[in-house]
């Protein structure tokens, strides 16, 4: 699963972080992760626990913040939420959608110690 | 390690040219480090918050893009190939590479967990290739794809396949430099696999249907597979063939010299 590449990409750039900043560990990290992000929270857990062991993260708190997924009718520029990529519009039943949100997967901030 | 399929990010990854000479080992190259944005810091006593909104997948992506631009400047035309375990990937590889031998230069990178096989069935056509061997990694990244390149020097104007892990799921968030991304599908696999799989069918540009051969022993409906790819991604190319009876072959064919033509205007 591709979670342990995203989680060892996190792994990365905390140890980076921390370097820079003349840290020691994370105390926390706060993820943004889309709800169509093609991540599995499931997944991640398990891939957290045995990647983040011996590294400046072992210990840090994680808090996830989900976004709901929104797209833009391209046809009716109506704009809404969806469950899945492959939902069509509401209005019109067109399938031609901008995703608006829901994509993302940012390390949005740190607290170092 | 992980859940689903059990990649292992400590494993290790091998990348080395295959020949006839047999296998070449190459030690990996190593990659300057690449700039990161500028972040702002906040002070608290010995506490310190850092903000970063920073893409997890940011190395990934700007190493994709530097890879990019290398094809660019080289008016190589890069195709990922993605698929199932075994929907036919390396047996078009081998058709295209017999079949268009002489009109085109070719290049191919395999990327494969354990074995060369795929790379030996290559080389047998006498194109360079080199094998990325991931160990439990379940997909190709951008880094992968640069030390393979340092390696194979492809030509200018030459067309390069890259050959993605068997899998449906994790290639489709690796952005590998690529112009396009080909998605696979066997009609012995069903017709939703699209709303299925949904992620690698948004992500790539073309779909090829392979084994239409089969297709009078199975109950797989092409329009419904095609209705269900559309939903996820309206601007979806088709082409269906069999890589066994050679159905279809010209216009996968011809599919590739126009990107071809394409990647050429883009220079002026
Ligand atoms: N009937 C039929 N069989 C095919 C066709 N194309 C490929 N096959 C068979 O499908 C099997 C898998 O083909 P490969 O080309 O190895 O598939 P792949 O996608 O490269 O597989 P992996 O690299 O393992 O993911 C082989 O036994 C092929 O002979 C086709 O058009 N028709
Ligand atoms: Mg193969
Ligand atoms: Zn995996
Ligand atoms: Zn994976
Ligand atoms: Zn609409």
């Amino acid at each position: 699963m591709h979670e342990f590449s995203i989680v060892m990409s996190i792994v990365e750039t905390a140890e980076e972080k921390v370097k820079e900043h003349h840290a020691h560990s994370v105390e926390s990290i706060d993820l943004v992760i889309g709800d169509l992000a093609g991540v599995d929270s499931h997944a991640l857990d398990f891939a957290w626990e045995s990647a983040v062991k011996n590294t400046v993260l072992q210990t840090a708190k994680r808090n996830i913040i989900h976004l709901a997924a929104r797209a833009k009718c391209l046809e009716c520029d109506c704009e809404f939420e969806i469950k899945e990529l492959f939902d069509g519009c509401p209005l019109c039943g067109e399938p031609l959608l901008q995703i608006m949100q829901g994509k993302e997967l940012q390390i949005k901030s740190m607290i170092l110690n | 390690m992980c859940a689903t399929c059990g990649c292992d990010s400590d494993a290790k990854v091998s990348i080395h040219r295959v020949g006839e000479a047999g296998l070449l080992n190459v030690e990996n190259l190593t990659l300057t480090p690449l700039k990161e944005p500028i972040h702002v810091g906040t002070e608290k006593r010995d506490r310190k918050e850092i903000t970063l909104e920073q893409d997890v997948l940011l190395k990934n992506n700007l190493l994709a893009e530097r890879n990019r631009g290398y094809f660019l400047a080289k008016e190589i035309l890069a195709l990922n190939l993605v698929s199932s375990p075994g929907s036919g990937k390396t047996s078009l590889l081998e058709r295209t590479l017999l079949d268009l031998r002489g009109t085109e230069n070719f290049y191919v990178i395999e990327g494969d967990q354990q074995t060369s096989n795929d790379a030996d069935r290559i080389a047998a056509t006498h194109v360079p290739v080199v094998q990325i061997n991931t160990g439990k990694g379940c997909h190709l990244d951008s880094e992968m794809i640069s030390s393979a390149i340092q390696q194979l020097h492809p030509q200018n104007g030459s067309i390069l396949f890259i050959e993605n892990i068997g899998n449906l799921v994790c290639p489709a968030m690796f952005d590998l430099g690529e112009q396009k991304r080909v998605v696979i599908i066997s009609v012995t696999e069903g017709d939703d696999k699209p709303i299925k799989y949904p992620d690698m069918f948004q992500s790539s540009q073309l779909c090829i249907i392979n084994k239409i051969d089969l297709l009078p022993y199975l109950k797989c409906d092409l329009d419904k597979l095609k209705q269900y790819a559309r939903r996820v991604n309206p601007t979806m190319e088709f082409i269906e063939l069999s890589c066994t009876t050679g159905e279809g072959l010209s216009q996968w064919y011809d599919w590739l010299k126009k990107e071809k033509l394409q990647e050429q205007s883009m220079l002026v």
